[in-house]
């Protein structure tokens, strides 16, 4: 997988990805320049906070957002060269479900709940890969089985509402695949399911990751799957990018002291005693407040009165490792 | 789902003895049919023979209770103005009712159904401002009125259709038109509403993520969606449509029950009253008992 991420040019390239939200308040920045490239095979994590504009920047890479209220105020998304800002409805429609598919959060309100899970595995088969009724419905016992579903032929005529919710997480992930896509999305795919069925959901999308040798983003506020599961990782702030870097780098060396924070803020494995859980102070900025400066400087402990000044800008701080931090460099003098 | 029609059934002549008590009381409390029945030059003998008939003479209770005695075995009693059995006209005039309800609802729905969309799509703009107006427009406007402005444009100006009475087709249609205009406004708001609320749904983002078209998602994954909310609002306007259909058939001279209740009522047939109010009730209880099923039918969280 490693091999991948140096080898080869990327599948998926975003670039300077700008999204703004019409409101009656104005127009308020979601996402500001974040930019990154996706290799087959590769998995890139995408971490931060509620409101860090995590869920924002996959919902434009497919262009799913609202026209009436959003707008890709700057950027460019390339799939294999082709710029999906500037992609028409139907051009959209084709890359949709074939080359790019996204798993939501919620698998309880993913499936349409009057509709057979068959029926809406069919979907994108029949759609597609113009495959006859009879063809999609073999496919979508194969999918079935594939992401785990004991009995696929039978369940094939199930509703929504009669199954679990880690099965149904299994069915839309069934769906998204259904036409073998170089990139998943897989927006916070675990975070509505218990611990165990979330486990299990982790291994299934890595299994199937490396069998089809997809792209996967993975959208995620937890750490630990981000350590387990991605190869690069790209941390969120306020719409922003605060860091990216390769996932090895991070946990031993993280330089933004946003990602120190949570970094810190992960419960430590095994029964060391702990008086209080160190976490970050503060909460995220409103949009309709942003400080001034970095944006995270109300909340760092490190902020100098520059912070409040300059927007930091992205800077290498080693291979692959970028982070938009002023004091990076005095800090890590700090620390050494 | 058996179990749910079996229970409605179960309750439905309950609703129906409650229904016939009031009506019975009601029209014996507000006046004596002899009064009505019998002239100026009526002898004693012929006041005491209706009495007898009608049972005057017997408490309230117990003549209510003779009532159902009656009715159990079939007998609504004899019409008071027509002479036969007062269910004979009760049924002569159903066929004609229903015919008008079902144009009515057909239109309503279908036309609601498609104005409601085409308003949610594009919602505050053009075609959903106009649609929007007329549907408050057609809210505030009275079916008598607009069935008024429908025979002088239509029937007089135009003279393209009949004024009034029953016959073809051609008779069908400006009666069937006022009497949708009931239902059609509001159905189309309630299909407006719901589609915008389930255009939020995670579900159809899903489908958007497929690569399903928005026209697709509309008609396969959101009207599915939506029937069931449209279902249990006209379940709730079945009650309001027959009503309306009192007014319609009195406006276009159409020969249903509406009329039959209107003339039974000023003329105080009581036994006519009492049919056509039995009848009205069992029609209801039983287009509940159709939406129930279709609930079940249309959603699969029902039926298991």
């Amino acid at each position: 997988m490693l091999m991948g991420t140096l080898r080869g040019t990327p599948l998926l390239s975003v670039r300077d990805l700008s999204v703004q939200f019409r409101t009656d308040q104005g127009l308020i920045t979601a996402v500001d320049g974040v930019s990154f490239d996706l290799r087959a095979g590769q998995t890139l994590g995408i971490v931060g906070e509620s409101g860090s504009g995590k869920s924002v920047t996959a919902m434009s890479l497919l262009r799913l957002l609202p026209p009436a209220t959003t707008r890709i105020a700057r950027g460019e998304i390339l799939l294999e060269g082709r710029d999906i800002i500037k992609a028409s409805e139907s051009e959209l429609e084709r890359i949709r479900g074939r080359d790019v598919s996204i798993v939501f959060q919620d698998p309880m309100s993913s499936l349409n709940p009057v509709l057979t899970i068959g029926r809406q595995i069919c979907e994108p088969l029949r759609l597609h890969l113009k495959l006859s009724r009879a063809e999609a419905k073999e496919r979508a016992v194969d999918l079935l089985g594939f992401v785990g579903i004991p009995s696929p032929r039978e369940s094939l005529g199930s509703y929504p509402h009669q199954l679990s919710g880690g099965q149904r997480q299994r069915v839309v992930i069934a769906m998204a695949l259904a036409c073998r896509p170089k990139v998943l999305i897989a927006d916070e795919p675990t975070t509505a399911l218990d611990v165990t069925t979330q486990a299990q959901i982790l291994d299934l999308l890595r299994e199937l990751q490396s069998k089809l040798h997809m792209a996967v983003i993975l959208i995620t506020h937890d750490l630990g799957v981000v350590a387990e599961f991605a190869d690069d990782v790209l941390v969120m702030y306020a719409g922003r990018m605060v860091e990216k870097s390769p996932v090895s780098q991070l946990f031993a060396r993280a330089r933004h002291p946003y990602t120190q924070g949570l970094l810190n803020s992960i419960p430590p494995f095994g029964d060391q005693e702990l008086e209080k859980l160190p976490a970050i102070n503060g909460t995220v900025p409103s949009p309709f407040a942003m400080p001034s400066g970095c944006a995270f400087h109300p909340r760092c402990t490190f902020a100098s009165s520059a912070c409040l000044e300059a927007v930091p800008e992205l800077a290498s701080c080693g291979p692959n490792h970028v982070a938009a931090c002023l004091r990076v460099t005095e800090l890590e003098r700090m620390h050494a | 789902m058996l179990r749910t029609i079996a229970h409605r059934l179960t309750l439905a002549p309950l609703t129906l003895l409650l229904v016939s008590f009031v009506t019975f009381i009601i029209l014996r409390v507000t006046g004596n049919p002899v009064d009505i029945y019998l002239d100026i030059n009526r002898t004693p003998e012929q006041v005491a023979a209706l009495t007898e008939r009608l049972h005057l003479d017997k408490p309230l209770l117990v003549q209510y209770l003779i009532y159902l005695r009656d009715l159990v075995q079939g007998d609504f009693g004899q019409s008071l103005q027509y002479g036969g059995p007062a269910i004979d006209a009760v049924i002569t005039s159903i066929g004609p009712t229903l015919r008008l309800l079902s144009a009515a609802l057909l239109l309503a729905v279908t036309l609601g159904t498609v104005a409601g969309l085409v308003a949610a799509v594009y919602r505050d703009r053009f075609p959903d401002a106009v649609l929007s107006a007329l549907a408050v427009a057609g809210q505030s406007m009275p079916s008598f009125w607009l069935g008024i402005l429908l025979i002088q444009l239509f029937a007089l100006k135009m003279q393209w259709l009949p004024t009034s009475g029953s016959g073809g087709f051609k008779y069908l249609i400006l009666p069937a038109l006022t009497l949708s205009a009931v239902l059609l406004p509001n159905f189309m708001l309630v299909t407006r509403t719901a589609v915008l609320d389930l255009m939020n749904e995670q579900f159809v983002a899903t489908a958007r993520a497929k690569g399903l078209s928005r026209i697709r998602i509309l008609l396969t994954h959101i009207l599915p969606n939506a029937a069931n909310p449209l279902l249990s609002f006209l379940g709730i306007q079945i009650g309001t449509l027959m009503g309306g259909s009192i007014i319609t058939e009195s406006i276009f001279g159409w020969p249903g029950i509406g009329r039959l209740m209107i003339s039974a009522v000023s003329n105080r047939d009581a036994p006519v009253v009492l049919a056509t109010v039995f009848l009205v009730s069992i029609t209801i209880i039983l287009a509940n008992l159709v939406v129930d099923v279709l609930h079940s039918i249309i959603d699969p969280r029902i039926r298991h």
